[in-house]
């Protein structure tokens, strides 16, 4: 009976039909084997010897060898050069996009002539078409950049006096200089605003995308319908609505409220529809996996559904409310622009961010444009900053605990250790 | 000891009856829900029935005219869309021309061929700039690209000048010192910097249907010794079809209803013309942005007239986006 015990899993390398190489820097015991070919006797841990050599890595296989590397980054440098002579010495082509665009062009070429000299047409399209794809989200990290850029050399003398972050514009004229007046009534104004909006919005975005997704039928097919039609409604026309609706038929004043109810209507259905397309995609084996451990639908939305679709649907309510914080046109139509501040949603006027942005810039007075310019500046940085916090808060609750629960865990190690220590 | 189970049933056991019913909690949240659906949809088809109600005694003294009369002076009592409607068109269809490619190119670079450190940054990037205010796109483009795309339109307008699309009237390419003017405040201008808005949305689209790719189908396109590609054209392209063309749709869509950026940039001409090069272009929001201020209970009918043929135009291209997507595999979630 003995005789036939396999091999403990410790030296399972050595497989037993083919003897395995002995693998550098170990040394397996040998193995005594039967006739039969079945291991006989005891199992030997394998040891390691300090002498051999180390096992030489194995050279990875996406990884382009420095050949390739050299094919790929010389045409470049070779196109760079080339460009400087073609538009600075031999054509007048003066200015930087012209040096670009022949840069580019020339660097093309030159990747397609380097292709062509290793490999065949197959190879030149690949390395034409990766050098496309890569320039094209080069201009569009240019634009990024060049609109950051524009903004915050433009804007940054008046974030230079603390004023203009927590002063109004109460008294303040077109021509002052920075060390009067402020955008904090904006500020103030717009997130008033945004935030009526969103609790309009979030419950009833994300609760009707639930109902189009989970529950269904016909009912929700003529909703889902109607939802996607009116994400076709421009800003401007939602701003209208209200207009007409509130304000020129019922009589309500322009105020804050008016602006919030617009940017409302229109992140409704932005809101919905994208929360939709998120609940879509998921798996619908994790749904019915929960369905069949006996969970009742509700638990299985609540627990399943939301929570695996949580990044998306962050995602889907950061873009609705980044289209919301800087729609001016709705605002422009509904609240009317208040140089003071205001905090009642309901009491008149109040300004808000893009709203402040778009009204000194018409004004056409250089330091009036300067200022909303800073503006701009603030409404980038807020932006910026709900951004940050939406993925953060999105983030996929992953392996790599977060440090609120890493803390929590901590306290509640705390007093059961001391507790022990007694 | 175990008892066998006996033989002589009683005759009332029946099958049990299966019921879809939701019963407790499910059924609150089933209702609950349903009750939120009802109020989106009496909420957002409220809007569009609204406008349409609004917008009929306009469509229906001015008719036909309304949509051929070139001019708009409710003073006169002379109101058409042609003009709007054909800048609306035109800088729309400049946008696109500039965000399609570069949307393309951005997602494709994003899902294939960037390093995997760095794709969740680019990708938070994207929804960045897609974030980043319509007004601020129009700034930038007021002051930063507008004296370029003037060179840009001049250099057309030397080289190209015979197409229609490229004609700048009352303006001489090759003089020695160019009217810079004539350049300016264009329909090509505004629609640089709508493109810059829209650009985003429709790669964040083209993106998450590209990610959505089989990873078994571009595995084996590799493994059949495809070039990344030969893999791209023959498995990701095809997959994501639908989400190019919707995502395209999508962005079209919002660059049709743009309006502050349009409003900033572009100098109001009522003119029907081809040049997009030329100074002086108006849009359909543009048009409702400048006139609603000063505007008597009629105007205002016309100016709602106005957005609701907007308002349609863009439901038909939105609604033609979701009929691609719909249509393509990439539409149908992840079950395939």
């Amino acid at each position: 009976m003995t005789a036939t015990v396999q091999p403990a899993t410790s030296a399972a390398p050595a497989a037993p039909a083919a003897p395995a190489e002995p693998i550098p820097g170990t040394h397996i015991g040998s193995t005594p084997m039967t006739a039969g070919g079945a291991y006989a006797g005891t199992t030997h841990l394998p040891t390691y010897d300090d002498a051999v050599a180390p096992a030489v890595p194995r050279a990875s296989l996406g990884r382009l060898s420095p050949d390739e590397r050299f094919l790929r980054v010389g045409p470049w440098v070779a196109a760079l050069a080339l460009a400087w002579l073609v538009t600075q010495r031999l054509l007048p082509m003066a200015g930087l996009p012209w040096f670009v665009v022949v840069w580019f062009g020339l660097g093309l070429a030159l990747t397609a002539t380097a292709a062509a000299m290793t490999g065949g047409s197959t190879e030149v399209r690949d390395r034409l078409a990766e050098a496309v794809v890569t320039g094209g989200a080069l201009v569009v990290a240019g634009v990024l950049v060049t609109t950051v850029y524009d903004v915050v050399s433009q804007g940054w003398r008046p974030l230079t006096h603390l004023n203009f972050l927590v002063d109004d514009m109460a008294g303040v004229g077109p021509k002052d200089a920075f060390d009067r007046g402020g955008v904090a009534h904006a500020i103030v104004g717009s997130l008033i605003q945004l935030g009526i909006a969103l609790v309009i919005t979030l419950p009833l975005g994300i609760g009707t995308a639930v109902f189009m997704t989970e529950v269904g039928g016909r009912f929700a097919t003529v909703v889902r319908t109607v939802v996607e039609a009116m994400t076709a409604l421009p800003s401007i026309v939602a701003g209208l609505f209200i207009y007409t609706v509130l304000i020129r038929t019922l009589g309500y004043p322009r105020s804050g409220l008016a602006a919030a109810l617009a940017i409302a209507v229109m992140m409704l259905p932005i809101i919905a529809r994208a929360a939709d397309v998120v609940l879509r995609v998921v798996p619908s084996g994790l749904r019915e996996a929960s369905l069949a451990l006996g969970a009742s639908r509700w638990r299985t939305v609540w627990c399943v559904v939301l929570p695996t679709a949580r990044p998306g649907l962050a995602t889907a309510v950061i873009l609705g409310v980044a289209r919301g914080i800087g729609e001016t046109s709705p605002v422009l139509l509904t609240s009317g622009a208040a140089a003071f501040l205001v905090t009642d949603p309901t009491d008149g006027a109040m300004n808000s961010l893009p709203l402040y942005i778009f009204s000194l810039v018409r004004s056409g007075e250089p330091t009036a444009i300067t200022r909303a310019y800073g503006a701009a500046a603030v409404l980038l940085g807020l932006v910026l900053l709900l951004f940050v916090v939406a993925r953060l808060l999105a983030r996929p609750r992953g392996t790599k605990s977060s440090l609120r629960s890493r803390v929590l865990t901590r306290l509640r190690q705390a007093p059961s250790i001391s507790q022990e220590h007694r | 000891m175990t008892t066998l189970p006996m033989p002589g049933a009683p005759d009332d056991v029946r099958p049990r009856r299966i019921s879809r019913r939701s019963t407790g909690a499910d059924a609150v949240f089933e209702h609950a829900s349903r009750a939120v659906g009802a109020s989106v949809l009496v909420v957002t088809g409220g809007v569009g029935v609204f406008l349409a109600w609004q917008a009929y005694p306009t469509l229906d003294r001015y008719g036909w005219s309304f949509f051929t009369e070139v001019q708009w002076q409710p003073e006169a009592d002379v109101v058409g869309i042609a003009a709007v409607l054909a800048g609306t068109a035109a800088v729309a269809l400049v946008a696109m021309i500039f965000a399609f490619p570069l949307a393309l190119l951005t997602a494709l670079y994003i899902s294939e061929y960037a390093p995997a450190r760095i794709r969740a940054t680019l990708v938070s990037l994207v929804d960045l700039m897609a974030a980043i205010p319509s007004i601020v796109y129009g700034l930038w483009g007021f002051s930063l690209v507008m004296p370029h795309a003037a060179e840009l339109a001049l250099w057309l307008h030397r080289n190209l000048g015979w197409i229609p699309f490229f004609d700048v009237r009352g303006s001489d390419p090759d003089a020695a010192v160019w009217d810079a003017s004539r350049y300016t405040a264009s329909a090509f201008c505004a629609g640089i910097a709508v493109a810059a808005m829209v650009m985003p949305m429709a790669c964040a689209v083209m993106r998450q249907v590209f990610s959505q790719t089989p990873p078994g189908e571009k595995e084996a396109a590799l493994a059949l010794g495809s070039t990344r590609w030969g893999m791209i054209r023959t498995v990701v392209l095809p997959f994501g079809r639908g989400g190019i063309i919707g995502g395209t749709m999508l962005g079209l869509g919002r660059a049709l209803g743009e309006t502050i950026a349009v409003f900033l940039i572009v100098s109001p001409a009522f003119e029907l013309k081809w040049n997009v090069l030329e100074i002086g272009t108006s849009t359909v929001s543009a048009l409702i942005a400048g006139r609603f201020g000063e505007a008597s209970d009629a105007q205002l009918s016309a100016l709602l007239a106005a957005g609701f043929v907007l308002f349609l135009i863009t439901l038909v291209v939105n609604t033609l986006a979701a009929v691609v997507v719909a249509r393509s595999r990439s539409g149908a979630g992840t079950d395939a």
